[in-house]
């Protein structure tokens, strides 16, 4: 099997000196959406930061289309076609909408009004609130908003931190779509995410990490339909 | 009664001198505001930063004069002040490249930062002392008055004149001018606004590829310039003096404060109120109050609240009642 | 830790390395100028290192950003008129009790709109009732001061024109410097205290500011900017030494001159006095340090926020140590002042008084007492000698230059200024390479 289009591979690295992450893998294909999933403190959003160079690994490395970036910082890999959604203070609360997008594509030199008017389709909301301060928006927007930002360099890959945290059902809902459509343009998505169940619906492949690891992989189907990932991780 | 004496004295006494002081007050405000939203300390060198521009400037104008090139009716110092910004630029990018850049790398805390700032302070103020000395120097030449208090007097038959000093006339114009271009700079230009956007979340700034030497570059470069262009006005409106540079760091600081610190355009208001109040507060009412009140109640006194000499107060209280009750300043700073 | 029990041979041996340094300059000082200039230097330096101690107690333990210093210091100075310098009755009869009146109403008028403050519900009628008890409060204090300060400053304006002292022994003046600057600092503490660093460092340059303003223009406290001379001294006058017979018999018999020598046995009775005074305050911060009260500061300090957790009143204790640091300074601004014998207002500079006790605690090693007293010596001895050096280096410079030159003489009178540039190059230069300062905290 060709290897997938990104890949932290084997992962092992923590802030200090203690290891949060174990020889973790993640990859992600092409237009395809990857969740990674799993208890409270099992290291999610850390080999998440991992696979975007915001912490050293000790051990392992990061491929993106077959090139090594693990060296790399994570401002190179915007460059090389990544895209990050921290989880909070995602948006500049100052600017407004349009200058959030702009901000978002600040390494683009050529014509940004094409890949704007994507983001306005995607999130037709943000197009009527182009003006407004983004601080002033809901929590939903501001999601809308935080993703619009990253999609604005035209990454290959796009990863999400928990983008539904705070958000209600409904929004949550309507984000997932959204993130269904952006995967069908292309673009990999490699998201992690507390709402497990509807999360690894829309997953080709789902990760379980627990302590620093993987416990479980599968595509999200078959993750849903273990019993042992039902009873430990999805509630029964 | 007599209401039009009493404007007229008002704006002569209050008024003008309160606008061109607040005008040079928010610009010093608005560089400090800058550096405080970007590199995150309060630099305690900005007041020198303006001795050390104006210094420059001065000895760009008498270099001028000494050419016989002077600017007509307005000041030789004007025509200084592009080559004082950019020796101040210079500089400050320097000290920024030589002090401040090690410890923004180690992420060091602001009142280290701080801390490096009384040193850079120290530095500045020696050198300054240095090439111009701690004497009183005054530099402006061109006109003296747009319009001098005989001469309104004689136009509008009033008691009380009005005269407008040439210097706080190009004070208000050309600070009319630097804020508009400075906003338009922060709010339509790419640069500007990575500026803002670094302001408001370092990290994200830095998740969008925004390179932050730059952005830090820039901010000195424009705090450089605006404290020049501050200190130059404030200069020729009264005269330099290097350690009166070094005293304007607190009503510089009381309106970055009150208009919430990081907040341009609370830097600007800030910059008013706090020369407004200092001005009102030493103001002695008796000219304006006599011609207001029946002549029985006139006033023996001078009706003034507080001496000149605590025109410090006046700031201070600002500061600390803006502090103590709304710890983020009029305008939403960044002071949580 | 284990390295504060078993003291570090090595940081040791590096604290007496450095004080022995320090004490070849000023051994170097007295060998290659005089000794007389060598003592003038140590008196100012015994005091700077303790108004750097008093820095070190709010920075270096408790992290409190006060360059409020020079305030402080003046305070000291005032109390030195205020305890020892002549009574003058007649000023007293005629305006003191208005004054005190007037102050007392101004004290009063703040506490009653703060407990009006506290006490009404949020709203507008609080605002307006707080405004109307600050207007008419302000109006009734103008009322009640002003004349009275006009009868003091009328009372022979030449020599006078204050309040007068009480008249005590100038040693006494000391402790109450100490207690002036401390009530001083209550009342900034508890308004400026909470604040963020950066605040409060911004406050106290402020509060330093205004004192500053308020003994420079109010004359019935101390002659204002005219200045108040002849203070009292602790030690006797070398003209006095100078007639008196025991003295001249045994300076013949050590065959010195009487003149240089009555200096010098002043300068060494203040240095005695100085020194004394230094070492009390060492051993009483070093014992505070090492009580669980100095340890629970530092925890504090550390951690602010686990501290507050841990139930430690964090306020209260900032307030103790803000107190106690401006205590310090206040001691050794009145022993200035008594050095100096005269109360110069407009000599207060907040370079010199407060940036450059930085210096010495940031330069010294901030967190350690034997750090700031060393740092005290150091930067005070440079201070002094920055400037003959400097003159030295630029006659080097210049010496090839014709008389006369415009450059020449610009350079020459230039190097008075070398101080102010060889304090921040040595502060940045410490910062950088040895940022916990020479005598690091243990």
């Amino acid at each position: 099997m060709a290897e997938p289009f990104l890949i932290g591979e084997n992962m092992t690295g923590g802030y200090g000196a203690v290891d949060i992450l174990h020889g973790c893998t993640l990859a992600v294909e092409k237009g395809e959406i990857a969740v990674i999933v799993g208890p409270n403190g099992a290291g999610k959003s850390t080999a998440m930061k991992a696979v975007f160079g915001m912490l050293k690994l000790r051990g392992g490395a990061v491929r993106l289309a077959g090139e090594d970036i693990t060296t790399l910082t994570p401002q190179a890999r915007v460059a090389k076609g990544m895209a990050f959604v921290p989880q909070t203070q995602n948006i500049f609360t100052t600017m407004t909408v349009e200058e959030n997008l702009e901000m978002g594509a600040f390494l683009r030199r050529d014509d940004i009004k094409g890949t704007m008017a994507q983001v306005y389709d995607l999130f037709p909301i943000l197009k009527t609130k182009r003006y407004q301060a983004a601080g002033e928006l809901s929590g939903g927007q501001r999601q809308q908003v935080a993703v619009g930002r990253a999609l604005m360099t035209q990454p290959k890959v796009l990863m999400l931190d928990e983008p539904t945290a705070g958000v209600s059902p409904i929004v949550m809902d309507e984000l997932f779509d959204r993130i269904i459509e952006v995967a069908r343009t292309g673009i990999s998505i490699l998201m992690v995410e507390q709402n497990a169940r509807q999360a690894l619906e829309i997953a080709h492949k789902g990760y379980v990490l627990v302590q620093g690891s993987n416990r479980f992989t599968d595509t999200g189907q078959a993750l849903m339909a273990d019993p042992e990932v039902r009873r430990s991780f999805l509630g029964g | 009664m007599d209401i039009l004496n009493a404007l007229v004295a008002f704006a002569n006494f209050v008024f003008v001198p309160g606008l061109a002081y607040g005008a040079q007050i928010a610009l010093g405000a608005l560089g400090a505001t800058l550096i405080y939203g970007i590199l995150r300390f309060s630099n305690f060198a900005h007041g020198d930063t303006m001795a050390l521009g104006t210094t420059f400037a001065i000895l760009v104008t008498w270099g001028f004069q000494a050419l016989g090139i002077t600017f007509g009716f307005l000041p030789t110092a004007l025509l200084a002040l592009p080559f004082a910004i950019i020796m101040t630029a210079a500089f400050v990018l320097g000290t920024d490249r030589v002090v401040y850049r090690f410890y923004r790398r180690q992420k060091a805390a602001p009142t280290i930062l701080v801390i490096v700032s009384l040193g850079v302070m120290f530095i500045m103020n020696g050198l300054n002392r240095f090439i111009i000395g701690v004497g009183e120097i005054n530099f402006a030449d061109g006109a003296r008055f747009v319009i001098t208090a005989g001469d309104f007097r004689a136009m509008t038959g009033l008691t009380e004149g009005l005269a407008i000093k040439a210097t706080q006339a190009i004070t208000v114009v050309t600070a009319v001018i630097v804020v508009g271009l400075l906003f338009w700079f922060l709010q339509k230009t790419r640069t500007g606004k990575s500026m803002r956007a670094f302001s408001d979340n370092e990290d994200l700034a830095l998740l969008s590829g925004i390179n932050p030497d730059r952005v830090v570059q820039v901010t000195w470069i424009i705090a450089a310039g605006l404290a020049t262009i501050a200190g130059v006005l404030y200069g020729l409106d009264k005269s330099f003096k290097a350690f009166t540079y070094f005293q304007l760091l607190l009503p510089i600081f009381a309106a970055a404060v009150v208009g919430g610190l990081g907040n341009p355009l609370g830097a600007i208001a800030g910059g008013f109120i706090v020369a407004f109040s200092e001005v009102m507060v030493t103001y002695a009412w008796k000219k304006v109050l006599t011609y207001l009140v029946p002549e029985s109640m006139a006033p023996d006194g001078l009706v003034q609240l507080m001496s000149t000499d605590y025109k410090f107060a006046v700031s201070f209280t600002i500061l600390i009642i803006v502090l103590l009750f709304l710890p983020t300043g009029i305008f939403k700073g960044k002071s949580a | 830790m284990s390295t504060r029990i078993n003291a570090n041979p090595n940081s040791r041996s590096r604290t007496l390395l450095l004080f022995g340094l320090v004490a070849a300059l000023f051994i170097g000082t007295g060998f290659v100028q005089s000794w007389n200039s060598s003592l003038g230097i140590l008196n100012m330096a015994l005091i700077s290192a303790i108004m750097a101690m008093g820095v070190n107690l709010q920075w270096g333990y408790a992290g409190l950003f006060n360059v409020g210093i020079m305030g402080f210091v003046a305070l000291g100075g005032l109390a030195v008129v205020l305890t020892s310098s002549t009574p003058l009755p007649d000023a007293w009869r005629a305006g003191g009790p208005g004054i005190v009146a007037g102050l007392a109403l101004g004290a009063a008028t703040i506490g009653v709109a703060v407990a009006l403050y506290k006490r009404l519900p949020k709203g507008r009628l609080r605002t307006v009732v707080m405004l109307a008890v600050l207007v008419g409060g302000f109006f009734a204090y103008r009322a009640v001061f002003d004349p009275a300060v006009a009868a003091v400053e009328a009372n022979n304006p030449a020599a006078h024109g204050n309040i007068g002292g009480l008249g005590l022994p100038v040693l006494l003046a000391w402790p109450m410097g100490g207690l002036l600057a401390a009530a001083a600092a209550w009342a900034i503490g508890k308004t400026a205290l909470g604040l963020r660093s950066d605040y409060l460092a911004i406050a106290t340059l402020g509060i330093a500011e205004i004192i500053i303003a308020v003994m420079k223009n109010e004359d019935w406290l101390a002659r204002g900017v005219k200045n108040l001379i002849g203070l009292p001294r602790p030690v006797p006058y070398e003209v006095d030494l100078q007639k008196d017979a025991d003295f001249l018999a045994r300076a013949a018999d050590w065959g010195v001159d009487p003149v240089t020598t009555s200096s010098i046995v002043v300068k060494l009775s203040y240095a005695g006095l100085f020194a004394a005074v230094l070492v009390a305050i060492v051993v009483l911060s070093e014992l505070a340090l090492k009580s669980p009260w100095g340890r629970m500061m530092r925890a504090i300090r550390d951690n602010e926020v686990s501290a507050e957790a841990m139930g430690k009143d964090v306020t209260r204790r900032h307030l103790q140590i803000f107190i106690l640091g401006s205590a310090i300074v206040g001691i050794a601004g009145a022993m200035m002042t008594t050095l100096d014998g005269q109360l110069t207002p407009g000599t207060y500079n907040p370079l010199r008084f407060t940036f450059l006790v930085w210096v010495m605690v940031i330069v010294g090693g901030s967190g350690n007492n034997l750090g700031a007293v060393l740092g005290g010596f150091l930067i005070w001895w440079l201070w002094v000698m920055v400037e003959p050096i400097g003159l030295l280096l630029m006659d080097g410079i210049t010496a090839g230059m014709a008389d006369g030159s415009w450059l020449k003489a610009h350079l020459q009178d230039a190097a008075a200024h070398m101080r102010l540039l060889t304090m921040g190059i040595v502060l940045l230069l410490v910062l950088r390479f040895s940022p916990r300062g020479l005598i690091p905290e243990k």
